[in-house]
């Protein structure tokens, strides 16, 4: 659509069709680079990637360059920082330019992008914004011109295997290729006869193109529509759509190329589905009233002219057209599966899904992957790491044999302590079981004794998986932490040995120190899971009096709460019948619920072993 | 020390007085640049929302300080405490104690602490070059000396490594860094307002850092769209033609930097009547927040707010409007508690000045 003979060269009428999209989105990218950001490029490896890559070289300027990099990359090697070699060659400290630097003027392909640490992803935004590193590293001070942009190569299949959300929120395209068939590949081949001259002028002229202000307007509309609260998005929407305006050789923007922004910019973004148009409308006649933005920017005589004012109620009725086309385009555009995901709490999810997986990560002396090295002494079982000791006391060598008491000749290289890098290791987080025993009434007895059998049972496995175990019970008037987190099967039976039981069953009170307990043990690192056994019908409320009513309402609303904290929970119905209640309840935690009639302490910990083992 | 590719000037920041609403965030900032003992600001928030914008913005907004020449530290040339050994005048360095030092006018200093620095950078280490062609032990000051009297800012504060959190804490604290390490022992004034941002889905702050912040800002995007069409609008016509459109902004700037130094100078007039002591130490208590840090916070941030707006005494309008950056981050967290921090202090705040 937007180069006007695509249609015909890839016999496909309909301009949303994926590969002439992806195709224009290079060429738009390539006009215009570092305003687009990037291109988020959801594909497995393979020739249809590959055949994209190719054409975006191709409409890139010949000199910019494309390089690769690793998911796995090192902070150094991004950055930069001190060249080992080069420095004792020339006995003074020369820089080695990381990859940031080295790729000036041109775009970072990263692999795997789902799998880039946030760490690292985080070091690119901060290039992307600057268009500069700073690089305060082994001694040197500087600032390097980085003016790059990115394509992620998303790889993940999972709804939350995702590239860093700093990545994700800077850069334009969001295009996904996996309906891209080969045909339709080799079918726009001729395409790319179009590029290099028209390219040329359309980069040329790219500064002088002009945006009409209902353009922006009705990309921020769209964008509020769908829930994008990040401001990046329309910023890079409208972007998008100037570069694709000079794409068509145009000095003005116009409506197919806002809508072609909302379809790959902003639709594959949303996070809700958009309310019936009358709503939009209604924001937008809203937006017309106050064009002025909120006291406090007005205290300086707004050295922009206040938008729209001389061409009044004529644009109001043409720019409703506008916002409506647009947010019509993005909606077409939407993710097919949006509802499902939504209802799901996927892309909730999404938003915070980084978050989760870094706290799951703990960083250990001796065990897991190696991340890179730090300073640090050989205490504690850690490891050296050879050769970056001996980087970090290159330099030094010199000024040692000048000044060190050490009689020169006998060593060739001397390494003191400060010296010492040692090997950091990632390690997989651990999980903590938190049962959580309702210990109330006649039943107490015998759910104690299983609950205290079936901590036993895990407790003596637990050794391989370094899983740990946390008992509260709650009876009486409120609940209490018997048995703190702990992998020791002998602190475990100390503790278990006399456990009061009996009184009323204070539910709600339970499930706060469940929760107390499950943050201590998030704040750790660890993941916790709440294995909780009841028949779920409270009967003392949080403030400690009893009735039925109050209880009830107490426990379902401190349930809601935990499922707020996405915290894995599994709940065990110990009643000779599955009880209405504990499924209610069962169902506010967005937790699992097992009717176990007549459980006994293996049977549980089976329970729980597998519950274990599901993903979170 | 050449690099290959060291740049020229870099572009201009976003003009503050240019930021559409975020009237918190702009509050915060403009509190620490009047009084730098309120603590720094912690910026909060989801992407996209302007927090580095804000902040960067401030740099350029700050009125020129006077410093000692040739001080690797920017001493202040009036002030006798505090100062470094050089400028003390230590044994060797040729000073004359009587005469007052030569000083110059300067830029504050707004040092950007980037993610992936190495703590020889931050604290400072043995002169690699020196070191290595001539075989000297200089110190090289690292980033704490540059940002000596000025603000120090992280971005993406929550992804900071571990040992370079733990060297900021010991540093804020006391005002002081000490170096020791390669053979070097040298300790120099670091009195920084410490200004970071972050977004908290992305790994959560350690209480002692959080601590550390005097203010702490939620900023969110604006909800109606009027507002982000206006931020759009003007971020693009930045980032089109960044020059002109700061020369547009400059008389809007200059009137705000014409406040900011007002306001210093009126800061040590401003009353603060035991009342506003009392509401203070009410608000506290009932918010439960641990320490007396949030009270002294929450009365500086006012005094500033006070002297800002030119009022003569700090009142229940200026506490009210503080309270929630200067506490929101030192409630004592509740994991079952829904209704967020800043709903809790509107609570408070509506039970101690309403009744």
């Amino acid at each position: 659509m937007i180069i006007p003979d695509l249609g015909d060269i890839t016999g496909e009428p309909d301009g949303s069709e994926p590969w002439s999209d992806a195709l224009t989105a290079a060429a738009v990218f390539a006009i215009d680079p570092r305003g687009v950001g990037g291109v988020r490029l959801r594909s497995a490896a393979g020739p249809i990637r590959d055949a994209w890559f190719e054409k975006l070289r191709e409409f890139l300027d010949s000199d910019a360059p494309l390089r690769k990099v690793p998911c796995q990359v090192a902070d150094a090697r991004l950055l930069g920082g001190l060249d080992l070699a080069a420095t004792l060659r020339a006995g003074r400290p020369v820089v080695e330019t990381g990859l940031l630097a080295a790729s000036d003027g041109g775009i970072l392909a990263v692999q795997m992008a789902e799998r880039l640490p946030p760490a690292s992803g985080a070091l690119i935004a901060a290039a992307m914004d600057e268009g500069a590193v700073h690089l305060e590293r082994d001694g040197f001070s500087l600032r390097l011109l980085a003016r790059i942009a990115v394509v992620l190569c998303d790889e993940g299949i999972e709804a939350d295997e995702q590239p860093a959300a700093a990545l994700l929120d800077r850069v334009g395209f969001w295009i996904d290729l996996s309906a891209v068939t080969w045909r339709q590949v080799q079918a726009a081949e001729a395409w790319g006869a179009l590029r290099a001259a028209h390219l040329q002028q359309a980069r040329a002229q790219f500064a002088s193109v002009t945006v009409p202000a209902p353009v922006g307007e009705a990309l921020c509309a769209a964008c509020a529509a769908l829930g994008i609260d990040s401001l990046r998005v329309p910023l890079l929407a409208l972007r998008v759509a100037r570069a694709a305006a000079a794409l068509d050789g145009l000095v003005e923007v116009g409506s197919v190329h806002a809508a072609f922004a909302a379809r790959l910019v902003i639709a594959p973004r949303a996070r809700v589905l958009p309310m019936p148009v009358a709503d939009d409308s209604q924001a937008q006649s809203d937006a017309q009233q106050t064009p002025e933005p909120p006291e406090g920017v007005q205290q300086a005589a707004p050295p922009e002219p206040p938008p729209d004012q001389d061409e009044g109620e004529e644009t109001g009725a043409a720019k409703e057209p506008l916002a409506e086309m647009v947010l019509a385009a993005a909606k077409a555009a939407l993710p097919p599966d949006l509802l499902a995901q939504l209802s799901a709490g996927v892309i909730r999810r999404g938003a915070g899904g980084s978050a989760g997986r870094t706290g799951l990560a703990i960083r250990s002396k001796r065990r897991g992957r190696p991340v890179g090295t730090r300073r640090g002494e050989l205490r504690g079982g850690a490891r050296l790491h050879v050769l970056e000791t001996l980087r970090a006391a290159a330099p030094w060598q010199k000024l040692r044999r000048h000044a060190g008491p050490s009689s020169p000749g006998r060593r060739r290289i001397e390494v003191r302590r400060e010296d010492f890098r040692v090997v950091r290791f990632r390690q997989r987080s651990q999980t903590t079981v938190i049962f959580l025993v309702d210990a109330s009434g006649s039943a107490a007895m015998h759910r104690l004794a299983e609950a205290k059998g079936a901590v036993e049972l895990f407790l003596a496995d637990c050794y391989v998986r370094r899983d740990q175990v946390a008992l509260i019970a709650f009876g009486g008037r409120g609940a209490e932490l018997l048995l703190p987190p702990t992998r020791s099967l002998a602190r475990a039976r100390r503790c278990l040995a006399g456990i009061p039981g009996g009184g009323g069953t204070p539910v709600a009170a339970g499930l706060r120190c469940a929760a107390a307990v499950a943050d201590t043990v998030r704040r750790r690192g660890d993941i916790p899971l709440v294995v909780m056994l009841t028949d779920g019908k409270a009967n003392i409320a949080l403030n400690g009096d009893g009735g039925r009513a109050r209880a009830g309402d107490d426990a379902m609303a401190t349930a809601r709460v935990l499922r707020g904290q996405r915290l894995r929970s599994l709940l065990v119905d110990f009643s000779p019948r599955p009880q209405e209640t504990a499924q209610r309840l069962a169902q506010e935690l967005g937790a699992n619920y097992l009717a176990l009639p007549h459980a006994h302490a293996a049977s549980l910990a089976d329970a729980v072993r597998v519950a274990c083992r599901e993903p979170g | 020390m050449t690099a290959p590719t060291t740049t020229g000037t870099a572009r201009p920041p976003f003009p503050f007085s240019a930021i559409v609403a975020q009237e918190e965030m702009k509050l915060a900032l403009l509190a620490a640049a009047v009084d730098s003992s309120i603590g720094g600001v912690l910026v909060i928030g989801d992407r996209g929302t302007g927090k580095s914008t804000g902040v960067r913005a401030l740099a350029a907004l700050l009125p020129k300080m006077r410093v000692v020449t040739g001080c690797p530290y920017r001493c202040a040339p009036d002030r006798v405490a505090g100062l470094c050994a050089i400028c003390q005048g230590g044994p060797g360095t040729g000073k004359n104690k009587e005469a007052p030092p030569k000083s110059h006018l300067a830029d504050v200093a707004v040092v950007d602490l980037p993610l992936g620095a190495t703590e020889d950078r931050v604290a400072g280490a043995l002169d690699l070059e020196r070191a290595l062609s001539e075989g000297v032990k200089a110190f090289e000051p690292g980033l704490l000396a540059r940002a000596n009297r000025g603000f120090l800012y992280i971005d993406e504060v929550n992804l900071l490594e571990d040992h370079l959190v733990d060297l900021l804490l010991d540093v804020a604290a006391s005002g002081e860094n000490i170096v020791e390490r390669e053979g070097i022992s040298i300790r120099h004034p670091a009195r920084f307002v410490l200004v970071g941002s972050g977004n908290p889905e992305e790994g959560e702050l350690r209480p002692q850092l959080l601590d550390r912040f005097g203010l702490a800002v939620e900023v969110q995007t604006p909800a109606d769209i009027a507002a982000r069409v206006e931020v759009v609008r003007r971020r693009d016509d930045f980032d089109r033609d960044p020059v002109a459109f700061c020369q547009r902004w400059e008389p809007a700037e200059a009137k705000l930097r014409r406040q900011i130094v007002a306001a210093r100078q009126r800061l040590a007039l401003v009353q603060t009547p035991d009342s506003a002591l009392h509401r203070a130490a009410q608000l506290c208590t009932k918010l439960g927040t641990d320490g007396l840090r949030g009270e002294l916070t929450l009365i500086r941030a006012a005094r500033a707010i006070a002297a800002l707006e030119n009022v003569s005494q700090v009142g229940d309008a200026q506490l009210r409007r503080v309270a929630p950056i200067a506490l929101r981050h030192r409630l004592r967290r509740d994991p079952l508690d829904e209704t967020g921090s800043t709903a809790r202090i509107e609570r408070a705040l509506a039970e101690t000045f309403d009744s």
